[in-house]
Parts: structure tokens; C-alpha cells; sequence
């Protein structure tokens, strides 16, 4: 299914949810209200003209430091969906603010995203509602702060962290 | 000079040179120095010249610790214990600057210099060292161990 379509698709069925939609370079992306989020997801995955079986990526974007960035909430996820069944992919956002950075979790649509959410709990310090074990994944647990913020200072020295017991 | 003096003061050289050419070394080779780790261990440049031609794989066997790479913040607490796990006497040889200072890598996920999990006895700087430098390190440290005393 062309991208655009699939983008038809989504406006037709969430409407007023589905915030703005683009194409850039044939890259087709939908931003959705939070609260849709897992419903247009859901209907990814499910739909059979859709049929988005593959979480190819879940990642964030911290726009605190972007440029014309400050009009809108701080963070933004991504989910990057792939249809092996009809080779077509498309790009789900959503955007959360600062002081209630929370995403309902995607484990229980695509096991994958367990690592992934963790990684960008980690990274960015965005929580995942329902998420089975929020725990960091690349940084070890006595690490303060979450360091692919804007505002994480390059050079902040962490505590050291003795043998592992 | 009494006689115990003497003797011991000689003895302290005997064993120094006796062990600054039986190197066991134990690489802990993490990133990409360690290709040039094997450069220099491998025939062109040859260590075996200079005794540390035995690497053991076991840090409670070795003499030397050659930290070779990048050090993360994770990664410390095992260097650490590794370091540990060597028996008296033993030595340290910071194997170019991720090891020295941390390198270019001024971020959040790596340390700033082994020395400050462990003491080092010799730095080699170089991203990655010649393996020039690297023997000229290895000879810094032979001169180090022949001139240490020994404490009975």
C-alpha cells in the first residue's frame, strides 16, 4: 500500500487524533495525539491492508535545543513500522512534554519494544506506561541523569562504580 | 656498607633482572589498539625480543596488565576486579590515550583515564601507539621493574 494511502487510512479512522501527517522524500509520518497512540498502533498492526508486524525502531527527540523547537513539547517518540507482508513502512510520532514525559508501553504489540523503551528511558528519561521492567539498559544503575538530553552537560563527570558484587 | 647490605642490594638486582625479561602480560584489550597490540606482539615487531612474549589469559598468572582501549564507566568495576585478581608483584601499562586520559572520548560513557581505578606504571601514548612506542614502553617499564626494590 503507497504511503499516502496508508496516511488516508489513518486521517479516515482517527481523525481529530491524528495530528498533522507528511511526506518527506517518500518517507510517510503520522503525529498522533498520546492518547490514540496505541489504538493507531494497534490498527498497524492489525489491519490487514496495513499488517505492520515489524517495530523496526522506537527512539526519541529531545527539542529543547532545536531551532523554532520551543513551540511545541519537549520530546517527541518515534516508532518506525515495517510491513514484511507488504514491504511498505511508515513512521508513527507522538509528542510528550517535559513534566509528564509517560508513553503507554508497546511491549504487548511488539515484544522488541521492551529493549527499546527501555533504551530511551535510559537515554532520554521517558517513561513507558505498562512497561514490565523499566530499568536502564545501556547505563548501569548508579547513573545520574539521562545523557541524550540537550541539556545533559557533555562533560559531567559520573561517580565511579566499584566491583560488581 | 654492612655485609647484609650488600647482599641484599645485590639481590634486589638479580631479581629485578631476572624479572624484567619474564613478562607474563595479561592484554585487556577492549577497542581498536588492540590490532595494534598484535602488530607489535606478532614476528615484525616481536616482544618476545624483550621477555613479554607469553601472554596469559588468566590475570592470576600474569605480571603485567596491558590495558589496551577504551575504558567505559560499565566496564571499570571489571577492570578493577581484574586488577584485583593479579598476585604481587604487578604492574600496569596504560596502552594509548583512551587508556591515558580518555581521548577524545570527553562524554558520559567513558572513563577519564584508568588512573583513576588503578595505578599505572607506564603510559603510552599514540591513537593507536606506534609499535615503536609501544617496545619503547615495554623498555620503560623492564628499567622500572630492574630498579624496584623488593620488599622480603
Amino acid at each position: 500500500m503507497p504511503g499516502d494511502l496508508i496516511l488516508q487510512r489513518l486521517r479516515d479512522r482517527f481523525g481529530a487524533a491524528i495530528l498533522q501527517t507528511h511526506d518527506h522524500r517518500g518517507d510517510h509520518t503520522a503525529e498522533v495525539a498520546r492518547p490514540a497512540l496505541l489504538d493507531v498502533l494497534r490498527t498497524c498492526r492489525d489491519e490487514p491492508d496495513l499488517a505492520c508486524d515489524v517495530l523496526m525502531d522506537l527512539t526519541a527527540v529531545d527539542y529543547l535545543a532545536y531551532a523554532g523547537g520551543d513551540d511545541g513539547p519537549r520530546f517527541e517518540v518515534v516508532y518506525h513500522l515495517y510491513s514484511l507482508r507488504h514491504n511498505h513502512r511508515v513512521r508513527i510520532k507522538t509528542r510528550v512534554e517535559e513534566d509528564d514525559a509517560i508513553v503507554p508501553s508497546a511491549v504487548g504489540l511488539w515484544p522488541i519494544a521492551d529493549w527499546l523503551e527501555r533504551e530511551v528511558w535510559d537515554m532520554f528519561g521517558i517513561r513507558f506506561e505498562g512497561h514490565p521492567d523499566l530499568r536502564r539498559l545501556l547505563m548501569y544503575e548508579e547513573f545520574v541523569g539521562h545523557p541524550l538530553r540537550k541539556d545533559y552537560p557533555i562533560n559531567r563527570r559520573q561517580p565511579l562504580i566499584g566491583p560488581p558484587h | 656498607m654492612g655485609v647484609g647490605a650488600f647482599f641484599t642490594s645485590k639481590l634486589d638486582e638479580a631479581i629485578g633482572w631476572a624479572r624484567k625479561y619474564s613478562i607474563f602480560q595479561y592484554p585487556f584489550v577492549t577497542a581498536c589498539c588492540g590490532m595494534e597490540y598484535m602488530a607489535t606482539a606478532c614476528s615484525h615487531y616481536d616482544v618476545d625480543r624483550f621477555g613479554a612474549g607469553l601472554p596469559r589469559f588468566s590475570p592470576r598468572q600474569a605480571d603485567v596488565l596491558f590495558v589496551v582501549g577504551t575504558i567505559s564507566h560499565k566496564m571499570a568495576p571489571v577492570l578493577k576486579r581484574i586488577y584485583d585478581q593479579m598476585t604481587e608483584p604487578k604492574w600496569v601499562v596504560a596502552f594509548g590515550v583512551c587508556t591515558c586520559t580518555g581521548g577524545f572520548y570527553d562524554n558520559y560513557a567513558t572513563v577519564q583515564g584508568i588512573d583513576t581505578i588503578i595505578p599505572v606504571d607506564v603510559y603510552i601514548p599514540g591513537c593507536p601507539p606506534r609499535p615503536e612506542s609501544v617496545l619503547d614502553g615495554l623498555m620503560k617499564l623492564q628499567d622500572r621493574i630492574a630498579a624496584q626494590t623488593q620488599r622480603y
